[in-house]
C-alpha cells in the first residue's frame, strides 16, 4: 500500500509538471498578447508605450525563461500578478474558489440523490414501461446543454415570479446562499444525474445476474432485501468512481452555468481570463483545476479499496 | 477488409434473431427487425437523418437567406413569414437554424472523425508496440486527461484562434486520449491472439499485422465509441460558441445564437432562447439514442 501511494504521488507530480508545460506553451503560441488587446480596444498607438508594457510584463523574454520564472515563483508561493487588475493572482482566484466549490457540491448531491434511486428502480424493473420512461429521461438529461437548461430556468422564473434569481450581490445568509445556488446547481446536476443513473442501472443489472442473488432469492429473502442488501451494496462501487469523475466533469458544466447565472466563481473567471489573455490567471487556474482532478482521482481510487476489501493495491 | 467485420457482426446478430424465432429475409427484413428490436435507436436514426437532410439541402429547406438582415423585422415574433420569429437584426430564426445544422454536424462529425483517427493511431501504436513508446503515450494521456474536456477545448480554441477549422481541431484533441485508451486496451488483448502469432509465423511484417489483423478487430469498439462521442462533440461546439470562443461570424452556430440572445431576450423575445436550444437538444438526443442502439448491437456484453 505504501509503495503504491508513493508511485501514485510520483505520477501525479509528473502529470502536473507535464500539464504546466502544455498550458504554458499553448498560451504563448496564441497570436496576440494582452498588450495587443489593450491597444486594440483602447485605440492607443504609441509603439514605445506598448513596448514598455511588454517589457514590464516580461513578455519579450524567451519562453523558457518566462516558464522558469513562473515555476520558481510557484514554489515560493508567488503566483504573479493579474495583467488586467494588477492584483496578486492568488487574491483574485482564492475568493472565487468557495463559490464554485459550493455549487459543485450542491450539484453533486443533486445528481446522486436523483441518479442513484432512479438507476436502481430502472434496473429492478428492467424493460418495464417505467424503465423506458426513466431511460428516455436520462438520455434527455445527457442531451440538454446545461446553459440552455439554465436559460429556461431563468425564463420560467421571470414568467412565474417576475424576477430573475441571479447573483447581483453577495448572499447575506446561509438560506439566501442556498436559494441563489440551488437553481444553477440543479441546471448542472441534471446532466450529471443522468450519467449517474445510467451507470447505477448497468452496474445494478450486472450484479442482479450474479449467482449469489439467485441464492439470496431462493433462501427466501424479500425482494427489498435482495435489491438493497445484496444488489445495491455491490453495485455502488462503480457509481462511486463515476461520482468522482463527475466532480471534474461538473467543472465543464459550471463554466457555462456560471456565465448564464452571473455567478462570480472560478469557472466563469477562467473564460474571462482566456478572453483577455491574462496569462498569470489562466495558467495558475488551469493548474489548480488539474490539481483538483488528479487529487479527486486518487481519493476515489483509495476510497474504492477502502470500501471493497477484495481490492488491494499491491507492490 | 474492414467491411467484413461489420458484416460479420450484423450477420451474427441476424443469426441470433433467427434463433429467437424471427424470420430474417434479406436486407429489408433485417432492417425491419432492427427497428422492432431497437425502437429507440430507430427514432434516433430518424431524428439524426432529418438533421442531416436539413444540413445537406439547407438551400432548399430554408425559406430565407440566413445572413440577410431586415431592420423592420427586428425581433419579429413567430408568424407565417417568420416561422420561428426573427432575431434583433431581423434574420429569420428558422433559416438560421437550418444552416446552423451544417455547422453543428460539420464540427460534430469532423471533430469525432479527427479525434478517433488520431486516437486509433496512438492507441494502436502504443498497445501493439509496447515498451517505451507505450510508457510515453500513457503519461501524455494522463496529462491530457487531467483537465475536463470543456476546459481543454476552451484552452485549445483560445490558443488556435476562432475559425471553423480550429474549432474542429480544438474539440478533436481532447477526444484523442479517450479513444486511444480504449483502442490500446483492445490491442493489448488482440496482440496475444493465435491469429497474430500465425501471421507472424508466415513472415508478415509487424506494421502489416497491426494494420491488417489487429486494426479490423478493433472496429466494433471504434464504432461504438465514435457514435457515443458524437453527441458530446456537438454539445461541446455549442458550449464553445456560447462562450464566444467557438465558430465565429458569419456562420450561424446554434450555440452563438443562444449567447447573442441570452440574458436580454429572456423577457422580450423568448423564441430566440427556446428554438436554438431545442435544435441542439434534439440532435444530441437523436445521436445518443442511435449511439445506445449501436452499442447494444455491436457490444454483446452490454446487451440486456
Amino acid at each position: 500500500m505504501g509503495a503504491y501511494l508513493v508511485r501514485r504521488l510520483a505520477l501525479m507530480v509528473l502529470t502536473l509538471f507535464g500539464m504546466s508545460v502544455v498550458i504554458f506553451v499553448l498560451l504563448r503560441i496564441v497570436p496576440g498578447n494582452i498588450a495587443d488587446i489593450l491597444f486594440d480596444s483602447a485605440g492607443m498607438v504609441d509603439p514605445a508605450e506598448k513596448a514598455r508594457i511588454v517589457a514590464e510584463l516580461g513578455l519579450d523574454q524567451p519562453i523558457a525563461a518566462q516558464y522558469l520564472k513562473w515555476i520558481g515563483g510557484l514554489f515560493q508561493g508567488d503566483l504573479g500578478y493579474s495583467y488586467l487588475s494588477e492584483k496578486p493572482t492568488i487574491e483574485e482566484i482564492a475568493p472565487r474558489i468557495p463559490i464554485t466549490a459550493k455549487l459543485a457540491l450542491l450539484a453533486l448531491i443533486f445528481s446522486t440523490v436523483i441518479g442513484v434511486p432512479l438507476g436502481v428502480i430502472s434496473a429492478v424493473r428492467q424493460n418495464s414501461g417505467l424503465d423506458y420512461v426513466i431511460r428516455v429521461l436520462s438520455l434527455s438529461g445527457l442531451s440538454l446543454p446545461s446553459f440552455w437548461l439554465g436559460l429556461l430556468i431563468l425564463m420560467a422564473a421571470v414568467r412565474y415570479f417576475g424576477d430573475i434569481p441571479i447573483y447581483t450581490r453577495t448572499p447575506a445568509s446561509l438560506w439566501d446562499e442556498l436559494l441563489l445556488y440551488s437553481l444553477p446547481a440543479a441546471a448542472v446536476g441534471f446532466r450529471s444525474s443522468a450519467l449517474v443513473m445510467r451507470l447505477t442501472r448497468s452496474s445494478m443489472l450486472e450484479v442482479l445476474r450474479q449467482d449469489y442473488i439467485r441464492t439470496a432469492r431462493s433462501k427466501g429473502a424479500s425482494a427489498a432485501a435482495v435489491n438493497f442488501n445484496h444488489g445495491l451494496r455491490n453495485a455502488v462501487l462503480p457509481v462511486i468512481t463515476i461520482i468522482g469523475i463527475e466532480a471534474a466533469f461538473l467543472l465543464g458544466g459550471l463554466i457555462v452555468t456560471e456565465t448564464v447565472f452571473n455567478i462570480p466563481g472560478v469557472a466563469r473567471f477562467l473564460v474571462e481570463a482566456i478572453r483577455w489573455r491574462d496569462y498569470p490567471i489562466v495558467q495558475n487556474l488551469v493548474m489548480f483545476i488539474a490539481l483538483v482532478v488528479v487529487v479527486v482521482n486518487l481519493i476515489v481510487d483509495l476510497l474504492y479499496s477502502a470500501l471493497d476489501p477484495r481490492i488491494r493495491y499491491a507492490d | 477488409m474492414t467491411d467484413s467485420r461489420i458484416d460479420f457482426t450484423a450477420a451474427d446478430h441476424a443469426a441470433e434473431l433467427a434463433r429467437a424465432g424471427a424470420h430474417v429475409t434479406g436486407w429489408r427484413g433485417a432492417t425491419l427487425l432492427l427497428i422492432r428490436r431497437y425502437p429507440l435507436g430507430a427514432i434516433g436514426a430518424v431524428i439524426f437523418t432529418l438533421f442531416v437532410f436539413a444540413a445537406v439541402f439547407a438551400d432548399v429547406v430554408a425559406p430565407m437567406d440566413p445572413l440577410s438582415t431586415n431592420s423592420r423585422a427586428s425581433l419579429a415574433a413567430p408568424s407565417a413569414t417568420y416561422l420561428l420569429g426573427a432575431d434583433f437584426m431581423g434574420r429569420d430564426v428558422f433559416s438560421r437554424l437550418v444552416y446552423g445544422a451544417r455547422i453543428s454536424l460539420a464540427v460534430g462529425l469532423g471533430a469525432t472523425a479527427l479525434g478517433c483517427l488520431f486516437g486509433i493511431l496512438v492507441g494502436l501504436l502504443s498497445g501493439y508496440l509496447g515498451g517505451w513508446i507505450d510508457l510515453v503515450v500513457q503519461r501524455v494521456i494522463d496529462i491530457m486527461q487531467s483537465l475536463p474536456l470543456l476546459v481543454m477545448a476552451l484552452v485549445m480554441a483560445a490558443s488556435l484562434g476562432p475559425s471553423l477549422r480550429n474549432t474542429i481541431i480544438a474539440i478533436a484533441i481532447p477526444l484523442v486520449p479517450n479513444v486511444a485508451r480504449v483502442i490500446r486496451s483492445n490491442t493489448l488483448s488482440l496482440r496475444e491472439m493465435p491469429f497474430v502469432e500465425a501471421a507472424r509465423a508466415v513472415g508478415m511484417g509487424e506494421l502489416r499485422i497491426a494494420l491488417r489483423h489487429v486494426l479490423p478487430n478493433t472496429l466494433a469498439p471504434i464504432i461504438v465509441l465514435a457514435t457515443a462521442q458524437l453527441g458530446s462533440t456537438i454539445l461541446t461546439e455549442a458550449s464553445l460558441s456560447f462562450l464566444g470562443l467557438g465558430v465565429p461570424e458569419p456562420h450561424p452556430s446554434w450555440g452563438r445564437m443562444l449567447s447573442e440572445s441570452a440574458a436580454e431576450y429572456v423577457r422580450t423575445a423568448p423564441w430566440l432562447v427556446i428554438f436554438p436550444g431545442v435544435a441542439i437538444s434534439l440532435i444530441v438526443f437523436g445521436t445518443n439514442l442511435l449511439g445506445d442502439a449501436v452499442r447494444d448491437i455491436l457490444d454483446p456484453r452490454q446487451r440486456s
